[in-house]
């Protein structure tokens, strides 16, 4: 009788426990993002595909999938923590293997430029361009748009007479950084 | 609610801001004397932007004579207010200059020779006031270039245009910054003047109660306001005590209404508006007497000046002839501080030539005894101990420690959550720090940062949108394309059946590619008009016409020539490497003859290309020896990527275009598969000996030369033929494309190869 | 000329960290006065001991961490930390006594743990819990009053007992604290929890001559002493009234809802105000800025912990005196305190952080 009740009493308290856990599962149940589409979030979106997948997107779903947390270049030390935070995986070095030229020294976003009098109008950049942020047309002069650009280097390799360049945007009082120690100090006697 | 505030004024009780300070006011040095008018200075210089906001577009030029109260600048954009010039000169210079920022950066600027004339324009004084309706006195604040003169620089015209129901309208005399008189002055010299303006704004807004605010430290002030508004039942003026920063916008309002403005809106939200007593004087000017924003009263004051006083000054006016007329005491070698603005908020400025602009109220240059902290040159900053006397002073009850840290570590959610955007940098917390942490500096720099992540973040956005829509169309052009291909192929099926109908497999695609190759050679010795239908004729399979415009008839026949002349040279040349890969070659070359009178006809038209091509040249050369240098690390088989190359030139080739670039595409892509079948030959030679290599290398030098001498050739003559022209820049095309092919192969074989390659080259 | 460049403000009240500390220091002086008044040099030769050692460690440490020894040495957080560790001892505990426990602050409590400003613990106090764990013989040698013992205690007697056990005479440490009567006397603090320990009422345990004619002889004045450093402190505003303002009252209702549910087993609210070390926690420990709570509220929240801490610990703990473990605990809770106090920004609704 004893044992009985025990198991009734056990029984009983096991079911109603087990219901509320149920309940409390549906109904505050988190709704989160899908993986990839966080990582995406945290990739930098310049699609240069130096990671070796063609674009964030891609290189997001791999990660996803296991790869190597540590191949983008343009996100640099910044987003390999903030994925390592997110898939609870240990921080990384960067893979020097996946950084095309010279390591960024200073973080001024760089933007392409394209020295006009050089360009021969081939197109080659624009279908180089990730985000198509370059105009032109055949034998005509081409253009960056600067607000688009996202500084991926990608059309500096195809281009036949080496007319872009990657150059830091100029200091405007608009993206100053408060850098007391840089200003130039005129004296005039 | 609003009854009881307005009791509570009319008992002269006003609520708190929490924290504040009081730092030594240092008013007396200047509040005495009345405020100077000034000689004309030799030089104004006039920032195009002064204010919150965009520059105007320019209206005059270098050398134009213009007169005082003439607008320099038009707006138009309503973020824009113009800027006018402050007395008659002529336009001496538009440049960069350095400006009145704590960046000490430049912008354009435009200097201003003065004549000595002060010539007006022609002005319309307005008498009546009610002849104007609201919209034309905004109108004429905006043509005005009035701009918040307390600080912050915003066009006016567009608070005093507000849609929404306006309950008050403070004016703030507050001026809690130390040292800074001018407000103070222009209050007890210009009463009346303020209060004419006042009025406009109340025309315009219509607010239920005008509030003029005023700290208790400025009695005659006070007094004068008080006069001058005694009959006006709407106006009061409240005397509020004195607290630094009780002259800022969110703190004025709370000591006021007891209100707080929440946090990411504007006062207006809350049916507040506020705006500077300088401010009013200025609208009245400009609204009754037709005066632009031209000058204003700045305080020039400090122990290092034997005259400091409220002066007069013209927009324009270069700081050192201010620190001229109040006497400045420089000590020699010794970096004197020169701020713009108060102790507390004020910037260093960073040369003498800053001019004084619509929102400088004060020049402050302080002796090192009086503000040792300005002189040092290094911070004497020691670890933050969480006194926590920061906190106790931040008016808007920040955690000024906490922000320091996390500005430290550069932790910006952190940052967000302890709302370092309602920081208002009034500097009590770093004025109060014992151990001298610059508080507010950190702050300004990791807003900036803030700043720019929250831009990276929108660009990135941005960035990703675009790509997704690139890729989306890149899908669609491919499928056009497949479709497209396999209709061509079809087509080219049927056509090689019936050239060659017992002919089967590879074999009969060489046999057509020599027929053709046999057919183009005919054509380019045939020449004429009859030769180039023939010659299309021969390429019926093209996958698109060719359209060529009437005038350039002509041209196609010449490039066929030129081509099939540069082809022979190319052949004989391979043929030289190697007899038996000319079979080889001609198999890659026929893959696309049919797309190369297209590339001809468009370069005909550019005539100056010439030269252009030569400097490419020159580039493409440069470019590979520096790529042959390198010694290639991979070991890649070269074959493997050329056939890989060849594959997605093949895809840009048949990517059918629309547009007009398609011809120089295909231009491009020829010029690629060539030098693909040349790095083919090269390559199976190559691998077998690289003394043959050097000879190729040395003999790619000959037709690269010759290429140069046609061009300097056609340069010569000054109606360059056709043929000639083409013919270089098609010799152009493949010299670039072999030097660069076999640079890359030799680098891959050898690197002392490729040395020998450079001495060849 | 030339212009120099800096960042807004400009101007600053010109106070600094060091001045700061050194006042701290000056306003424990009248309770230190009142402590050589009552219980002899002991207590001087103490601080004196620890001055030195807490110089010596952070010099040797500063130049292991590369730091600007110049601006650091002096800045006076090791000398407070050195004098409040010198005040907390038992005048007649030996010298090593002071030095390692100087050592331990200084070294371990606060350079390891980032130097001035980072350190969890206040150095004083956790040194001194760590001397009261390691050496309980030691750390309880306390004294009666110089005019209860037999010894005459003059400052060659303390310097020889501090550094050798015994009085130049040959007096031991036991003898000394052995009143005329004939027994070993403690603080009245410890006399009182073992009188009531042993059974006996409140009132029965106030007749020892060691509570003297107030509530504890010598101790009272102490207490005084500090409470007018403290004051002075608050008045310099160098210091926050509401922690020491929590503290007090919340010790005072404690140990009066104490008193009023059992008279004879329970000290008197005044008794625990002026006995032991609770003005000294209250004005100079407990004000710690480094490892108290920043924000009022939080300030108020610890006082009131720390005064609720103390009377647990006096009355139910092992302990005597439980103001340096109840400091301790509180430095624990303070930055979780500060995390839950933080003020509404203006601008911001209550809730909406």
């Amino acid at each position: 009788m004893n044992i009985l009740l025990a198991i009734l009493v056990l029984g009983s308290l096991a079911a109603v426990f087990g219901a509320l856990l149920g309940f409390a599962s549906v109904r505050f149940k988190v709704d989160a993002d899908p993986i990839v589409e966080q990582l995406d979030a945290i990739l930098p979106q310049t699609q240069c595909g130096q990671c070796g997948y063609p674009g964030c997107k891609p290189y997001a779903q791999a990660v996803a999938d296991g790869e190597a947390i540590n191949k983008c270049a343009p996100g640099g030390e910044d987003t390999i923590k903030k994925i390592a935070d997110l898939m609870g995986v240990e921080v990384l070095p960067i893979d020097e293997s996946h950084v095309q030229g010279d390591a960024p020294k200073s973080n001024r976003p760089k933007v392409a430029f394209v020295i006009e009098e050089d360009c021969i109008g081939c197109t080659k950049c624009i279908q180089a361009c990730p985000v198509d942020a370059i105009i032109g047309a055949a034998k005509q002069m081409h253009t960056i748009i600067i607000d688009e650009c996202t500084g991926c280097d990608l059309c500096v390799a195809p281009c036949p007479v080496d007319c872009i360049e990657m150059r830091e945007l100029p200091d405007t009082i608009h993206n100053w950084q408060w850098d007391l120690t840089s200003i130039p100090v005129k004296q005039l006697d | 609610m609003v009854e009881s505030v307005i009791e509570r004024i009319t008992r002269g009780h006003f609520w708190d801001f929490h924290g504040g300070i009081h730092p030594p006011e240092q008013k007396v040095i200047t509040a005495s004397k009345p405020i100077k008018q000034l000689a004309l200075p030799k030089q104004l210089i006039i920032p195009l932007q002064q204010h919150i906001g965009r520059e105007g577009d320019l209206l005059v030029k270098i050398g134009d004579q213009v007169l005082k109260g003439q607008a320099l600048t038009l707006s138009t954009n309503p973020m824009t207010v113009p800027i006018h010039a402050p007395t008659s000169g002529i336009i001496s210079a538009i440049k960069m200059s350095v400006i009145a920022h704590p960046s000490g950066l430049s912008q354009l600027c435009i200097f201003l020779d003065v004549d000595g004339e002060d010539t007006w324009r022609d002005r319309v004084v307005c008498t009546d006031l009610e002849t104007l309706s609201n919209n034309d006195i905004i109108e004429k604040i905006a043509d005005a270039g009035i701009a918040g003169m307390g600080g912050a620089g915003f066009p006016t015209h567009i608070k005093a245009n507000s849609k929404s129901d306006i309950n008050i309208l403070i004016i703030n005399g507050a001026e809690c910054e130390p040292y800074i008189t001018a407000d103070d002055l222009i209050m007890m010299e210009q009463s009346n003047a303020i209060v004419d303006g006042i009025k406009i704004l109340d025309k315009l807004l219509s607010p239920a109660f005008i509030l003029i605010a005023i700290e208790d430290n400025k009695p005659k002030a006070i007094k004068a306001l008080q006069q001058a508004t005694q009959d006006i039942e709407k106006m009061k003026v409240c005397v509020v005590p004195t607290k630094y920063p009780a002259g800022g916008e969110k703190q004025l309002i709370q000591i006021l209404t007891g209100q707080e403005v929440t946090s990411g809106q504007l006062p207006i939200d809350a049916g507040i508006i506020m705006q500077n007593v300088a401010t009013c004087f200025a609208i009245n000017e400009a609204v009754r007497h037709d005066t632009p924003l031209i000058r204003r009263v700045v305080t020039v004051t400090g122990q290092a000046l034997s005259k400091p006083q409220n002066v007069w000054a013209l927009l324009g006016t270069p700081v050192n002839f201010l620190l001229e007329q109040c006497g400045v005491q420089a000590v020699e070698n010794e970096k004197q501080p020169v701020i713009m603005g108060g102790p507390m908020m004020g910037f260093s400025v960073a040369s003498e030539l800053v001019p004084i602009v619509k929102t400088s109220n004060c020049i402050l240059v302080p002796s090192r005894k009086e503000m040792p902290s300005a002189f040092e040159k290094e911070s004497n900053e020691v670890e933050c101990i969480r006194c926590g006397q920061c906190s106790d002073v931040c008016p808007s009850q920040l955690l000024p420690q906490e922000l320091q840290w996390s500005a430290k570590a550069k932790d910006y959610p952190q940052l967000e959550k302890l709302n370092l955007s309602d920081c208002i940098d009034c500097g009590a917390c770093a004025y109060v720090c014992p151990s001298q942490i610059p508080l507010v500096h950190y702050y300004r720099v990791a807003k900036a940062e803030i700043r720019q992540l929250q831009q990276l973040d929108l660009k990135a956005e941005k960035a990703k949108i675009r790509f997704e829509a690139r890729k989306l169309r890149l899908e669609k052009e491919k499928i056009a394309r497949q479709a497209k291909q396999k209709k061509a192929a079809a087509a080219r099926k049927a056509a090689m059946n019936k050239a060659t109908p017992e002919a089967t497999g590879a074999k009969s695609a060489v046999a057509a590619a020599l027929a053709r190759v046999k057919a183009r050679k005919a054509a380019s010795q045939a020449g004429g008009v009859d030769s180039k239908n023939n010659a299309t004729g021969s390429i019926s399979s093209v996958d698109e016409p060719i359209d060529a415009p009437v005038d350039e008839q002509l041209s196609p026949v010449a490039a066929a020539i030129a081509r099939a002349k540069a082809k022979k040279k190319l052949k004989q040349e391979a043929a030289l490497l190697t007899p038996q890969s000319d079979v080889l070659a001609k198999e890659t070359l026929a893959g696309e003859p049919e797309k190369k009178p297209a590339k001809a006809e468009k370069q005909i038209n550019a005539d100056d290309k010439k030269a252009k091509i030569a400097a490419a040249i020159a580039k493409a050369k440069a470019k590979n020896l520096n790529a042959a240098s390198k010694p290639s690390a991979s070991v890649a088989p070269p074959r493997a990527s050329a056939a890989e190359k060849t594959e997605s030139v093949q895809t840009s080739v048949e990517k059918p275009t629309n547009a007009d670039d398609k011809k120089a595409k295909i231009a491009a892509a020829i010029a690629k598969a060539k030098s693909k079948a040349l790095a083919k030959k090269a390559a199976q030679v190559s691998a077998e000996t690289a003394e043959l290599e050097k000879t190729s290398a040395v003999g790619d030098k000959v037709p690269a030369q010759v290429v140069q001498d046609n061009i300097v050739d056609s340069k010569n003559e000054r109606t360059p033929a056709p043929t000639a022209d083409k013919k270089a820049q098609i010799a152009a095309v493949i010299a670039k494309a072999k030097a660069k092919k076999k640079n890359k192969e030799s680098s891959k074989i050898d690197s002392n190869v490729s040395h020998n390659d450079q001495d060849s080259v | 000329m030339a212009f120099w460049i800096a960042s807004s403000p400009h101007n600053h009240n010109q106070t600094k960290t060091p001045n700061l500390m050194r006042l701290v220091i000056y306003a424990a002086l009248p309770g230190v006065l009142a402590q050589w008044y009552f219980f002899g040099w002991g207590n001087l030769i103490h601080i004196a001991l620890a001055m030195a050692t807490a110089l010596a460690c952070e010099f040797t440490v500063l130049s292991l961490r590369k730091k600007p020894i110049s601006h650091e040495l002096f800045d006076g957080s090791a000398l407070l930390t050195a004098l409040l560790i010198g005040i907390c001892l038992p005048a007649l505990a030996p010298w090593w006594i002071s030095v390692i426990g100087t050592m331990f602050a200084i070294v371990i409590v606060k350079q390891l743990y980032g130097g001035l400003g980072h350190n969890p613990f206040n150095p004083a106090m956790a040194g001194y819990v760590m001397l009261l764990v390691s050496f309980p013989l030691q750390m309880t040698l306390w004294q009666p009053p110089l005019s209860l013992i037999a010894v005459d205690l003059t400052f060659t007697n303390t310097l020889t007992t501090i550094l050798t056990g015994f009085t130049v005479e040959g007096y031991s440490v036991e003898q000394i604290r052995t009143s005329i009567d004939g027994i070993t006397m403690a603080t009245p603090l410890d006399m009182l929890k073992t009188n009531t320990g042993l059974g006996l009422t409140v009132l029965e345990s106030i007749e020892n001559p060691i509570f003297g004619d107030n509530f504890a002889l010598g101790w009272e004045w102490i207490n005084a002493g500090f409470l007018v450093g403290g004051l002075f402190l608050i008045f310099k505003k160098a210091i926050a009234w509401q922690t020491p303002v929590s503290f007090l009252i919340s010790l005072f209702i404690c140990s009066f809802i104490g008193y009023s549910i059992s008279p004879d087993s329970s000290a008197s609210t005044m008794f625990h105000w002026f006995s032991g070390a609770t003005m000294l926690g209250a004005f100079f420990i407990l004000t710690d800025p480094v490892t108290g709570a920043t924000s009022t509220k939080g300030r108020i929240i610890v006082g009131l912990l720390a005064g609720l801490l103390v009377y647990l610990i006096r009355t139910a703990g092992g302990y005597p005196d439980g103001v340096a473990f109840a400091i301790l605990l509180c430095n624990m809770s303070a930055p979780l305190i500060d995390q839950y106090t933080r003020p509404r920004t203006y601008g911001h609704v209550k809730g909406d952080k």
